[in-house]
């Protein structure tokens, strides 16, 4: 599988501060990578580069094969679903405005929008007809997420990156979140970056984790590895478990 | 009873100071509206322009606004006689609540409703139409709904500089030492700012998403 996203080296700073330093690591296609690491680790930073909503200030992220640099921000952001904490829906637009705006800047036909929209909705285990036109104040917190998951795989990118997207949500619907979140993003092929500060969560959603601490990358491999390497800061986290 | 009668036996001049001061008013805050609300975005966006011109809007209303219509007339282009100058006071006195309910509506957006917009690849121009402008609207609306009112009590003054409105009323009533005739003025003027409030006010509801 050829590798959708490449950090080369990539570091970032701002103010003299740095947040991330030299970090390399790739991201096959169809893999789910999990960030894991504390709050201040880099965890956000690291995937907001791969967006470009930041640009390293060295090194370079490749993102199918071309640096971030160079590709235009909003195209490259129209082919990357994204998924934040809840708040992230759009508070004055329905459901169904929500989950066909990138279809919309597109400039789909309305027709198939709407058809689009129905159909995310049922992927995501929300029946069209309850929910399209709700606004995302009257939804749960579980329910605001798997809107959230819908809309960012709305125009079918290739690649999700979500940024602690269970985080508000109460740990019995989190759970269950994160079991229909793996499956259908495997069921999808989609290629994931998902950030987290919970290794459970992480064990639960990873093909890989990477581990980052102030800035660095400390580990990377599949769960296996993950499991049965005797780092002592990865061995620190399982036994949190 | 001598309101009425005064009202009755001057209305038709009273209902053209009437209109001619709604076209004061109109003129004025759209003029306003246009400079102000742009002004707004643009703090923004410029976060280094935020105290020079919020500090210049917040001086402009410290003048007392009789001043302010004097200190306009000896001024070439915008000054002199009339109701031109009159426009140029109150767009003045409008600007501040429009440029500071502009920034604070949009600067209250929430920051992860603004990063998921950029992260799905809108461009600033649709961030700014689609989500923060739509989300501060109300906010923007009050600030058009306190210049407007606003407007309509100052503009009463322009009468004294020739700009006409119910303002000529008030201005003959108190040379006259008489309640009657201020009162064809003021009434009016009051009821003007109540329905221009009672207006806008509706239109901020029915604007809000959050409904």
């Amino acid at each position: 599988m050829p590798d959708l996203i490449q950090f080369r080296d990539v570091a970032y700073g701002v103010n003299g501060r740095t947040l991330l330093g030299s970090v390399s690591f790739s991201v096959a296609e169809g893999e789910r990578l999990v960030l894991l690491g504390r709050s201040g680790a880099g965890k956000t930073t690291a995937l907001r580069l791969i967006n470009a909503l930041l640009l390293p200030t060295a090194g370079e992220v490749l993102v199918a094969g071309r640096s971030t640099r160079d590709w235009n921000p909003v195209r490259l952001r129209r082919r990357i679903g994204y998924v934040i904490q809840e708040i992230g829906l759009f508070p004055h637009m329905s459901v169904e405005r929500n989950v066909g705006l990138v279809p919309r800047l597109e400039r789909w036909p309305a027709a198939r929008i709407r058809e689009r929209v129905g159909e995310l909705l049922r992927l995501v285990g929300l029946a069209p007809g309850e929910f399209a036109h709700r606004l995302p104040h009257q939804l749960s917190g579980g329910q605001r997420q798997r809107v959230g998951v819908a809309r960012a795989l709305a125009a079918d990118p290739p690649m999700l990156l979500c940024d602690e997207p269970f985080g508000a949500v109460d740990p019995l619907a989190r759970q269950e979140l994160q079991i229909e979140f793996r499956s259908l993003t495997e069921r999808l092929g989609k290629t994931v970056v998902f950030v987290t500060h919970d290794v459970r969560e992480a064990l639960a959603l990873a093909s890989r984790i990477a581990l980052l601490d102030r800035g660095k990358l400390v580990f990377v491999g599949t769960v296996d590895q993950f499991n049965a390497t005797s780092d002592a800061r990865v061995a620190a986290l399982r036994e949190l478990l | 009873m001598k309101f009425f009668d005064y009202v009755l036996l001057n209305r038709a001049e009273l209902l053209s100071s009437t209109f001619e001061h709604i076209g004061l008013v109109a003129v004025s805050s759209g003029l306003a509206i246009a400079v102000g609300v742009p002004a707004g975005i643009v703090l923004t966006r410029r976060p280094g322009l935020r105290a020079p011109v919020l500090g210049f809007a917040n001086v402009v209303q410290t003048i007392p606004s009789l001043a302010l219509f004097g200190f306009l007339i000896p001024l070439p282009f915008i000054g002199g006689i009339g109701a031109r100058t009159a426009i140029v006071a109150l767009v003045l006195y409008g600007l501040l609540p429009l440029i500071r309910n502009t920034y604070a509506g949009i600067t209250s957006v929430d920051p992860a409703v603004r990063e998921a917009a950029h992260g799905m690849g809108m461009t600033d121009a649709q961030v700014l139409w689609l989500v923060e402008l739509r989300l501060a609207a109300p906010v923007i609306l009050a600030g058009i709904r306190i210049s407007v009112v606003l407007g309509v009590g100052i503009g009463t003054i322009a009468a004294a500089i020739g700009g006409g409105g119910l303002g000529e009323f008030i201005f003959r009533g108190v040379a006259m030492v008489n309640s009657v005739v201020i009162l064809a003025g003021a009434v009016p003027a009051a009821l003007l700012a109540l329905i221009a409030d009672g207006g806008l006010h509706l239109l901020e509801r029915r604007l809000d998403w959050r409904r």
